[in-house]
Protein backbone atom coordinates (compact mmCIF):
# COMPACT_ATOMS: atom_id res chain seq x y z
CA UNK A 1 0.00 0.00 0.00
CA UNK A 2 0.94 3.60 -0.26
CA UNK A 3 3.48 5.02 2.07
CA UNK A 4 1.39 7.82 3.44
CA UNK A 5 2.51 10.89 1.59
CA UNK A 6 1.78 14.38 2.73
CA UNK A 7 -1.88 14.10 1.97
CA UNK A 8 -2.59 17.79 1.78
CA UNK A 9 -2.02 19.75 -1.36
CA UNK A 10 -0.11 22.94 -0.75
CA UNK A 11 -1.64 26.02 -2.33
CA UNK A 12 0.22 29.30 -2.53
CA UNK A 13 -0.23 32.49 -4.51
CA UNK A 14 3.23 33.46 -5.79
CA UNK A 15 1.96 36.53 -7.64
CA UNK A 16 -1.36 38.23 -8.10
CA UNK A 17 -2.05 36.23 -11.25
CA UNK A 18 -0.76 32.83 -10.16
CA UNK A 19 -1.88 29.91 -8.09
CA UNK A 20 0.66 27.23 -7.28
CA UNK A 21 -0.44 23.76 -6.19
CA UNK A 22 2.13 21.24 -5.00
CA UNK A 23 1.85 17.63 -3.86
CA UNK A 24 4.20 14.67 -3.53
CA UNK A 25 3.18 11.17 -4.60
CA UNK A 26 4.65 7.81 -3.63
CA UNK A 27 5.06 6.73 -7.25
CA UNK A 28 7.49 7.28 -10.12
CA UNK A 29 6.71 10.13 -12.46
CA UNK A 30 5.76 8.03 -15.47
CA UNK A 31 2.87 6.60 -13.45
CA UNK A 32 1.77 9.99 -12.15
CA UNK A 33 1.89 11.27 -15.72
CA UNK A 34 -0.13 8.30 -16.90
CA UNK A 35 -2.79 8.82 -14.23
CA UNK A 36 -2.88 12.48 -15.19
CA UNK A 37 -3.32 12.00 -18.93
CA UNK A 38 -5.37 8.81 -19.38
CA UNK A 39 -9.11 9.54 -19.61
CA UNK A 40 -10.37 6.46 -17.77
CA UNK A 41 -7.88 7.10 -14.96
CA UNK A 42 -8.62 10.83 -14.77
CA UNK A 43 -12.29 9.95 -14.32
CA UNK A 44 -11.39 8.15 -11.12
CA UNK A 45 -9.76 11.05 -9.28
CA UNK A 46 -10.51 14.42 -10.82
CA UNK A 47 -14.05 14.64 -9.40
CA UNK A 48 -12.64 15.04 -5.87
CA UNK A 49 -15.66 13.18 -4.46
CA UNK A 50 -17.93 16.00 -5.51
CA UNK A 51 -19.73 14.24 -8.30
CA UNK A 52 -19.28 11.98 -11.30
CA UNK A 53 -17.14 12.74 -14.29
CA UNK A 54 -19.16 12.18 -17.42
CA UNK A 55 -16.62 13.47 -19.93
CA UNK A 56 -12.83 13.19 -19.97
CA UNK A 57 -11.51 13.87 -23.45
CA UNK A 58 -7.76 14.17 -23.85
CA UNK A 59 -6.08 14.67 -27.21
CA UNK A 60 -2.57 14.82 -25.83
CA UNK A 61 -0.53 16.62 -28.48
CA UNK A 62 0.39 20.22 -29.13
CA UNK A 63 -2.74 21.89 -30.47
CA UNK A 64 -4.90 19.01 -29.24
CA UNK A 65 -8.00 19.75 -27.17
CA UNK A 66 -9.17 18.50 -23.79
CA UNK A 67 -12.53 18.66 -22.06
CA UNK A 68 -13.71 17.56 -18.61
CA UNK A 69 -17.33 17.56 -17.46
CA UNK A 70 -18.57 16.64 -14.03
CA UNK A 71 -22.12 16.21 -12.83
CA UNK A 72 -22.00 17.35 -9.24
CA UNK A 73 -23.84 15.49 -6.51
CA UNK A 74 -26.15 18.48 -6.26
CA UNK A 75 -27.19 17.89 -9.88
CA UNK A 76 -25.56 20.74 -11.74
CA UNK A 77 -22.99 20.21 -14.44
CA UNK A 78 -19.59 21.91 -14.63
CA UNK A 79 -17.40 21.80 -17.69
CA UNK A 80 -13.85 22.87 -18.48
CA UNK A 81 -11.93 22.69 -21.71
CA UNK A 82 -8.72 23.87 -23.27
CA UNK A 83 -5.87 23.19 -25.60
CA UNK A 84 -2.42 21.69 -25.11
CA UNK A 85 0.38 24.15 -25.76
CA UNK A 86 3.31 21.95 -24.74
CA UNK A 87 3.49 18.21 -24.19
CA UNK A 88 6.74 16.81 -22.85
CA UNK A 89 5.92 13.22 -21.81
CA UNK A 90 6.56 12.39 -18.13
CA UNK A 91 8.00 15.88 -17.62
CA UNK A 92 5.67 18.76 -18.31
CA UNK A 93 2.33 19.73 -19.81
CA UNK A 94 1.25 23.26 -20.59
CA UNK A 95 -2.39 23.81 -21.45
CA UNK A 96 -5.04 26.47 -21.55
CA UNK A 97 -8.16 26.11 -19.47
CA UNK A 98 -11.54 27.76 -19.79
CA UNK A 99 -14.37 27.31 -17.33
CA UNK A 100 -17.55 26.80 -19.34
CA UNK A 101 -19.61 28.73 -16.84
CA UNK A 102 -17.85 32.06 -17.31
CA UNK A 103 -20.20 35.02 -16.90
CA UNK A 104 -21.62 36.44 -20.12
CA UNK A 105 -19.32 39.01 -21.63
CA UNK A 106 -16.14 37.53 -20.23
CA UNK A 107 -14.04 36.20 -23.09
CA UNK A 108 -12.07 32.96 -22.89
CA UNK A 109 -8.88 35.00 -23.01
CA UNK A 110 -9.94 37.15 -20.06
CA UNK A 111 -11.39 34.36 -17.98
CA UNK A 112 -9.10 31.52 -18.93
CA UNK A 113 -5.85 30.37 -17.44
CA UNK A 114 -2.65 28.79 -18.69
CA UNK A 115 -1.73 25.79 -16.57
CA UNK A 116 1.69 24.21 -16.28
CA UNK A 117 2.00 20.74 -14.77
CA UNK A 118 5.51 19.63 -13.88
CA UNK A 119 6.47 16.11 -12.82
CA UNK A 120 9.74 15.82 -10.86
CA UNK A 121 10.96 12.49 -9.47
CA UNK A 122 13.36 11.93 -6.59
CA UNK A 123 14.01 8.48 -5.20
CA UNK A 124 10.90 6.97 -6.71
CA UNK A 125 8.65 9.73 -5.42
CA UNK A 126 7.15 12.39 -7.63
CA UNK A 127 6.46 16.00 -6.87
CA UNK A 128 3.65 17.34 -8.98
CA UNK A 129 3.58 21.09 -9.40
CA UNK A 130 0.63 22.85 -10.97
CA UNK A 131 1.03 26.48 -11.82
CA UNK A 132 -2.21 28.21 -12.75
CA UNK A 133 -1.58 31.47 -14.51
CA UNK A 134 -4.50 33.81 -14.96
CA UNK A 135 -3.85 36.17 -17.81
CA UNK A 136 -5.58 38.84 -19.81
CA UNK A 137 -4.07 37.30 -22.89
CA UNK A 138 -3.45 33.64 -23.19
CA UNK A 139 0.17 33.58 -24.14
CA UNK A 140 3.04 31.38 -23.19
CA UNK A 141 5.02 34.41 -22.18
CA UNK A 142 2.52 35.02 -19.45
CA UNK A 143 3.42 31.76 -17.76
CA UNK A 144 7.04 32.69 -17.36
CA UNK A 145 6.20 36.23 -16.40
CA UNK A 146 7.72 36.03 -12.97
CA UNK A 147 9.81 38.49 -11.06
CA UNK A 148 6.79 40.21 -9.65
CA UNK A 149 7.02 41.47 -6.14
CA UNK A 150 5.16 40.06 -3.20
CA UNK A 151 1.84 38.56 -4.11
CA UNK A 152 -1.43 37.87 -2.46
CA UNK A 153 0.49 35.48 -0.26
CA UNK A 154 1.32 38.39 2.02
CA UNK A 155 -2.33 39.15 2.41
CA UNK A 156 -3.01 35.50 3.10
CA UNK A 157 -0.37 35.31 5.80
CA UNK A 158 -1.93 38.36 7.30
CA UNK A 159 -5.39 36.86 6.99
CA UNK A 160 -4.25 33.71 8.72
CA UNK A 161 -3.56 35.89 11.76
CA UNK A 162 -6.75 37.81 11.36
CA UNK A 163 -8.85 34.67 10.93
CA UNK A 164 -7.49 33.16 14.11
CA UNK A 165 -8.22 36.36 15.95
CA UNK A 166 -11.83 36.16 14.76
CA UNK A 167 -12.38 32.78 16.32
CA UNK B 1 -6.73 21.76 -13.94
CA UNK B 2 -9.87 23.54 -12.99
CA UNK B 3 -10.25 26.39 -10.71
CA UNK B 4 -13.21 26.70 -8.49
CA UNK B 5 -15.47 29.46 -9.61
CA UNK B 6 -15.20 32.35 -7.23
CA UNK B 7 -18.27 34.11 -5.94
CA UNK B 8 -18.69 37.51 -7.55
CA UNK B 9 -19.13 39.20 -4.19
CA UNK B 10 -15.64 38.28 -3.09
CA UNK B 11 -14.00 39.53 -6.27
CA UNK B 12 -14.08 43.07 -4.92
CA UNK B 13 -12.11 42.14 -1.86
CA UNK B 14 -9.68 40.25 -4.10
CA UNK B 15 -9.16 43.31 -6.23
CA UNK B 16 -8.82 45.53 -3.20
CA UNK B 17 -5.94 43.55 -1.74
CA UNK B 18 -4.29 42.82 -5.09
CA UNK B 19 -2.61 46.24 -5.06
CA UNK B 20 0.76 46.27 -3.23
CA UNK B 21 0.22 49.67 -1.53
CA UNK B 22 -3.12 48.57 -0.23
CA UNK B 23 -1.55 45.43 1.20
CA UNK B 24 1.01 47.63 2.95
CA UNK B 25 -1.82 49.59 4.47
CA UNK B 26 -3.53 46.41 5.63
CA UNK B 27 -0.26 45.19 7.10
CA UNK B 28 0.16 48.44 8.97
CA UNK B 29 -3.41 48.34 10.26
CA UNK B 30 -3.00 44.71 11.33
CA UNK B 31 -0.88 46.11 14.16
CA UNK B 32 -3.71 48.33 15.35
CA UNK B 33 -5.73 51.42 14.63
CA UNK B 34 -3.88 54.32 12.98
CA UNK B 35 -4.50 57.84 11.74
CA UNK B 36 -3.85 58.70 8.08
CA UNK B 37 -0.70 60.63 8.94
CA UNK B 38 0.86 57.48 10.34
CA UNK B 39 0.15 55.64 7.12
CA UNK B 40 1.55 58.48 5.02
CA UNK B 41 4.76 58.33 7.01
CA UNK B 42 5.01 54.54 6.99
CA UNK B 43 4.36 54.17 3.26
CA UNK B 44 6.34 57.22 2.20
CA UNK B 45 3.69 58.40 -0.24
CA UNK B 46 1.48 61.45 -0.35
CA UNK B 47 -1.68 61.80 1.68
CA UNK B 48 -3.94 61.94 -1.42
CA UNK B 49 -2.50 58.59 -2.51
CA UNK B 50 -3.06 57.01 0.87
CA UNK B 51 -6.58 58.44 0.97
CA UNK B 52 -7.31 56.99 -2.45
CA UNK B 53 -6.28 53.52 -1.34
CA UNK B 54 -8.15 53.82 1.94
CA UNK B 55 -11.28 54.71 0.00
CA UNK B 56 -11.02 51.49 -2.03
CA UNK B 57 -10.44 49.45 1.11
CA UNK B 58 -13.40 51.10 2.83
CA UNK B 59 -15.65 50.38 -0.15
CA UNK B 60 -15.11 46.64 0.25
CA UNK B 61 -15.31 46.93 4.01
CA UNK B 62 -11.70 45.90 4.54
CA UNK B 63 -11.10 48.89 6.79
CA UNK B 64 -13.36 50.87 9.06
CA UNK B 65 -12.94 54.50 10.05
CA UNK B 66 -13.98 56.61 13.01
CA UNK B 67 -13.45 60.21 13.97
CA UNK B 68 -11.74 61.03 17.20
CA UNK B 69 -11.39 64.71 17.79
CA UNK B 70 -9.72 66.07 14.68
CA UNK B 71 -8.28 62.73 13.67
CA UNK B 72 -9.70 60.04 11.45
CA UNK B 73 -8.64 56.65 12.71
CA UNK B 74 -8.55 53.60 10.45
CA UNK B 75 -8.65 49.99 11.51
CA UNK B 76 -8.61 46.59 9.82
CA UNK B 77 -11.86 44.69 9.43
CA UNK B 78 -10.74 41.09 9.04
CA UNK B 79 -14.30 39.85 8.52
CA UNK B 80 -14.44 41.47 5.08
CA UNK B 81 -11.27 39.75 3.97
CA UNK B 82 -12.30 36.36 5.23
CA UNK B 83 -13.88 35.32 1.88
CA UNK B 84 -10.41 35.37 0.31
CA UNK B 85 -9.02 33.23 3.06
CA UNK B 86 -11.97 30.85 2.80
CA UNK B 87 -11.68 30.62 -0.97
CA UNK B 88 -8.05 29.55 -0.82
CA UNK B 89 -8.81 27.02 1.90
CA UNK B 90 -11.66 25.52 -0.11
CA UNK B 91 -9.48 25.37 -3.23
CA UNK B 92 -6.80 23.59 -1.21
CA UNK B 93 -9.34 21.14 0.15
CA UNK B 94 -10.62 20.25 -3.33
CA UNK B 95 -7.12 19.53 -4.59
CA UNK B 96 -6.25 17.54 -1.46
CA UNK B 97 -9.24 15.25 -1.97
CA UNK B 98 -8.48 14.96 -5.67
CA UNK B 99 -4.92 13.88 -4.91
CA UNK B 100 -6.01 11.35 -2.29
CA UNK B 101 -8.05 9.66 -5.01
CA UNK B 102 -5.05 9.89 -7.33
CA UNK B 103 -3.01 8.05 -4.66
CA UNK B 104 -5.42 5.12 -4.99
CA UNK B 105 -5.09 5.10 -8.78
CA UNK B 106 -1.30 5.19 -8.50
CA UNK B 107 -1.29 2.28 -6.05
CA UNK B 108 -3.12 0.18 -8.56
CA UNK B 109 -0.82 1.22 -11.42
CA UNK B 110 2.21 0.27 -9.33
CA UNK B 111 0.76 -3.16 -8.60
CA UNK B 112 -0.02 -3.72 -12.27
CA UNK B 113 3.48 -2.70 -13.23
CA UNK B 114 4.92 -5.25 -10.80
CA UNK B 115 2.81 -7.91 -12.47
CA UNK B 116 0.71 -8.25 -9.38
CA UNK B 117 -2.81 -8.64 -10.71
CA UNK B 118 -4.30 -9.95 -7.50
CA UNK B 119 -6.03 -6.63 -6.92
CA UNK B 120 -8.14 -7.00 -10.06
Amino acid sequence: MTVASSSNATVTLPTDEQILITREFAAPKDLVYKAFTTPELVKRWWHANRGEMTVAEIDLRVGGKWRYVMVADEGFEVGFHGEYLEVDPNERIVSTEVYEGLPAGVSDEEGGTVNTATFAETGGRTTLTLLVQAANKVSRDAIIDSGMEDGLQDALDLLEDVASSLA
Amino acid sequence: MPRMARAATTADAFNAVAEPRRRQILDALAGGERPVNDLVRLLGVTQPQVSKHLRVLREVGAVDVRDEGRQRLYRLNGEALKPIHDWVKEYERTWSERFELLDVVLDQLKQEEQGDDSGK
